[in-house]
Protein backbone atom coordinates (compact mmCIF):
# COMPACT_ATOMS: atom_id res chain seq x y z
CA UNK A 1 0.00 0.00 0.00
CA UNK A 2 3.05 2.26 0.45
CA UNK A 3 3.52 3.05 -3.24
CA UNK A 4 -0.24 3.35 -3.81
CA UNK A 5 -0.30 6.08 -1.14
CA UNK A 6 2.90 7.59 -2.53
CA UNK A 7 1.48 7.91 -6.04
CA UNK A 8 -1.73 9.43 -4.68
CA UNK A 9 0.38 12.29 -3.31
CA UNK A 10 1.73 12.85 -6.85
CA UNK A 11 -1.67 13.32 -8.50
CA UNK A 12 -1.76 16.38 -10.82
CA UNK A 13 2.05 16.29 -11.17
CA UNK A 14 3.84 16.00 -14.49
CA UNK A 15 5.53 12.57 -14.85
CA UNK A 16 7.21 10.47 -17.53
CA UNK A 17 6.21 6.81 -17.56
CA UNK A 18 8.75 4.51 -19.24
CA UNK A 19 7.17 1.26 -20.42
CA UNK A 20 8.75 -2.16 -20.78
CA UNK A 21 8.62 -1.79 -24.58
CA UNK A 22 11.01 1.22 -24.19
CA UNK A 23 8.32 3.76 -25.05
CA UNK A 24 8.11 6.81 -22.75
CA UNK A 25 4.89 8.72 -22.19
CA UNK A 26 4.84 12.17 -20.62
CA UNK A 27 1.65 13.38 -18.98
CA UNK A 28 -0.20 14.62 -15.91
CA UNK A 29 -0.87 11.90 -13.34
CA UNK A 30 -4.63 11.81 -12.90
CA UNK A 31 -5.25 8.63 -10.94
CA UNK A 32 -3.67 5.46 -9.62
CA UNK A 33 -5.01 2.23 -8.07
CA UNK A 34 -3.75 -0.61 -5.87
CA UNK A 35 -2.13 -2.38 -8.86
CA UNK A 36 -0.31 0.86 -9.69
CA UNK A 37 -2.31 1.15 -12.89
CA UNK A 38 -1.93 4.76 -13.97
CA UNK A 39 -4.17 7.25 -15.74
CA UNK A 40 -2.44 10.14 -17.53
CA UNK A 41 -3.94 13.30 -19.07
CA UNK A 42 -2.43 15.62 -21.70
CA UNK A 43 -0.12 12.86 -22.90
CA UNK A 44 2.73 13.17 -25.35
CA UNK A 45 5.16 10.46 -26.42
CA UNK A 46 8.77 11.41 -25.67
CA UNK A 47 10.19 10.01 -28.91
CA UNK A 48 7.38 11.04 -31.28
CA UNK A 49 9.30 10.06 -34.43
CA UNK A 50 9.87 6.50 -33.28
CA UNK A 51 6.43 6.03 -31.70
CA UNK A 52 3.86 8.05 -33.66
CA UNK A 53 0.99 5.77 -32.55
CA UNK A 54 -0.23 7.99 -29.74
CA UNK A 55 0.11 11.37 -31.47
CA UNK A 56 -3.66 11.89 -31.46
CA UNK A 57 -4.27 10.51 -27.98
CA UNK A 58 -5.16 12.91 -25.13
CA UNK A 59 -5.34 10.56 -22.17
CA UNK A 60 -4.28 7.00 -21.44
CA UNK A 61 -4.77 4.22 -18.95
CA UNK A 62 -1.53 2.29 -18.43
CA UNK A 63 -1.62 -1.20 -16.96
CA UNK A 64 0.71 -1.25 -13.94
CA UNK A 65 2.52 -4.41 -15.00
CA UNK A 66 3.93 -2.86 -18.21
CA UNK A 67 5.57 0.04 -16.36
CA UNK A 68 9.36 -0.07 -16.01
CA UNK A 69 10.03 3.37 -14.50
CA UNK A 70 8.15 6.48 -13.53
CA UNK A 71 10.34 9.59 -13.72
CA UNK A 72 9.17 12.04 -11.04
CA UNK A 73 9.79 15.72 -10.35
CA UNK A 74 12.35 15.67 -7.51
CA UNK A 75 11.07 18.79 -5.78
CA UNK A 76 7.65 17.39 -4.86
CA UNK A 77 8.95 14.27 -3.09
CA UNK A 78 9.59 14.51 0.66
CA UNK A 79 12.35 11.90 0.92
CA UNK A 80 12.56 11.88 4.73
CA UNK A 81 8.82 11.26 4.99
CA UNK A 82 9.12 8.51 2.39
CA UNK A 83 11.87 6.76 4.36
CA UNK A 84 9.82 6.89 7.58
CA UNK A 85 6.78 5.49 5.76
CA UNK A 86 8.98 2.72 4.32
CA UNK A 87 10.28 1.76 7.79
CA UNK A 88 6.72 1.69 9.16
CA UNK A 89 5.56 -0.48 6.27
CA UNK A 90 8.51 -2.84 6.83
CA UNK A 91 7.71 -3.08 10.54
CA UNK A 92 4.04 -3.84 9.94
CA UNK A 93 5.06 -6.43 7.35
CA UNK A 94 7.42 -8.04 9.90
CA UNK A 95 4.76 -8.21 12.61
CA UNK A 96 2.41 -9.96 10.20
CA UNK A 97 5.11 -12.55 9.52
CA UNK A 98 5.75 -13.02 13.25
CA UNK A 99 2.10 -13.89 13.78
CA UNK A 100 2.34 -17.14 11.80
CA UNK B 1 7.80 -19.89 16.66
CA UNK B 2 6.37 -16.48 17.42
CA UNK B 3 8.99 -15.66 20.06
CA UNK B 4 12.07 -15.48 17.85
CA UNK B 5 12.95 -11.91 18.70
CA UNK B 6 11.87 -10.81 15.25
CA UNK B 7 8.89 -9.03 16.79
CA UNK B 8 10.98 -6.46 18.56
CA UNK B 9 11.13 -3.09 16.85
CA UNK B 10 14.91 -2.93 16.66
CA UNK B 11 16.12 -0.96 13.66
CA UNK B 12 19.39 -2.82 13.38
CA UNK B 13 18.21 -6.44 13.50
CA UNK B 14 18.56 -8.38 10.26
CA UNK B 15 16.22 -11.35 10.32
CA UNK B 16 14.96 -11.43 6.75
CA UNK B 17 16.53 -10.49 3.39
CA UNK B 18 14.64 -7.21 2.95
CA UNK B 19 16.03 -5.98 6.30
CA UNK B 20 19.32 -5.56 4.49
CA UNK B 21 17.59 -3.22 2.06
CA UNK B 22 16.05 -1.31 4.96
CA UNK B 23 19.53 -0.57 6.31
CA UNK B 24 20.36 0.98 2.92
CA UNK B 25 17.64 3.64 3.16
CA UNK B 26 19.07 7.09 2.40
CA UNK B 27 22.28 5.45 1.10
CA UNK B 28 23.48 5.07 -2.47
CA UNK B 29 22.69 1.58 -3.73
CA UNK B 30 23.41 -0.44 -6.83
CA UNK B 31 20.40 -2.10 -8.46
CA UNK B 32 20.60 -4.68 -11.24
CA UNK B 33 17.52 -4.98 -13.42
CA UNK B 34 16.17 -7.27 -16.11
CA UNK B 35 17.09 -6.38 -19.66
CA UNK B 36 20.81 -5.57 -19.09
CA UNK B 37 20.13 -2.48 -17.03
CA UNK B 38 21.86 -1.19 -13.92
CA UNK B 39 20.99 1.72 -11.65
CA UNK B 40 22.93 3.65 -9.03
CA UNK B 41 21.01 6.03 -6.82
CA UNK B 42 20.00 7.05 -3.30
CA UNK B 43 17.31 4.73 -1.95
CA UNK B 44 14.27 6.39 -0.36
CA UNK B 45 11.56 3.71 -0.45
CA UNK B 46 10.97 0.03 -1.13
CA UNK B 47 8.27 -2.56 -0.50
CA UNK B 48 7.96 -6.35 -0.49
CA UNK B 49 7.63 -6.41 -4.32
CA UNK B 50 11.00 -4.58 -4.57
CA UNK B 51 9.28 -1.51 -5.98
CA UNK B 52 11.78 1.29 -5.34
CA UNK B 53 12.09 5.06 -5.27
CA UNK B 54 15.59 6.44 -5.84
CA UNK B 55 17.02 9.93 -6.29
CA UNK B 56 20.06 11.25 -8.21
CA UNK B 57 19.81 8.21 -10.43
CA UNK B 58 22.36 7.11 -12.99
CA UNK B 59 21.04 4.37 -15.25
CA UNK B 60 23.30 2.27 -17.48
CA UNK B 61 21.85 0.23 -20.34
CA UNK B 62 24.13 -2.35 -21.96
CA UNK B 63 23.49 -3.08 -25.62
CA UNK B 64 25.30 -5.91 -27.37
CA UNK B 65 25.89 -5.29 -31.05
CA UNK B 66 25.71 -8.77 -32.60
CA UNK B 67 27.53 -7.91 -35.83
CA UNK B 68 30.85 -6.58 -34.57
CA UNK B 69 30.39 -7.92 -31.01
CA UNK B 70 30.68 -4.44 -29.55
CA UNK B 71 29.31 -3.73 -26.09
CA UNK B 72 27.65 -0.33 -26.15
CA UNK B 73 26.50 1.45 -23.02
CA UNK B 74 23.93 4.20 -22.71
CA UNK B 75 23.95 6.43 -19.61
CA UNK B 76 20.82 8.25 -18.44
CA UNK B 77 20.26 10.55 -15.48
CA UNK B 78 17.09 11.13 -13.50
CA UNK B 79 16.53 13.24 -10.39
CA UNK B 80 13.77 11.05 -8.92
CA UNK B 81 12.78 7.62 -10.19
CA UNK B 82 10.19 4.97 -9.32
CA UNK B 83 11.31 1.47 -10.36
CA UNK B 84 8.72 -1.28 -10.65
CA UNK B 85 9.72 -4.31 -8.59
CA UNK B 86 9.15 -7.01 -11.20
CA UNK B 87 12.22 -5.83 -13.16
CA UNK B 88 14.55 -5.89 -10.13
CA UNK B 89 17.17 -8.65 -10.02
CA UNK B 90 19.30 -7.54 -7.06
CA UNK B 91 19.83 -4.62 -4.68
CA UNK B 92 23.33 -4.11 -3.36
CA UNK B 93 24.19 -1.91 -0.34
CA UNK B 94 26.43 1.16 -0.74
CA UNK B 95 29.62 0.58 -2.70
CA UNK B 96 32.93 2.30 -1.98
CA UNK B 97 33.38 3.44 -5.58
Amino acid sequence: MLFFSFFKTLIDEQVIVELKNDMSVRGTLKSVDQFLNIKLDDVSVVDEVKYPHLSAVKNVFIRGSVVRYVHLPGAVVDTALLEDATRKEAASQASKMGGR
Amino acid sequence: MADTGADQLDDTIVSEPLDLVRLSLNERVFVKLKGDREIRGRLHAYDSHCNLVLSDVEETVYIMDDEDEDLKTIQKQSEMLFVRGDAVVLISPPTQS
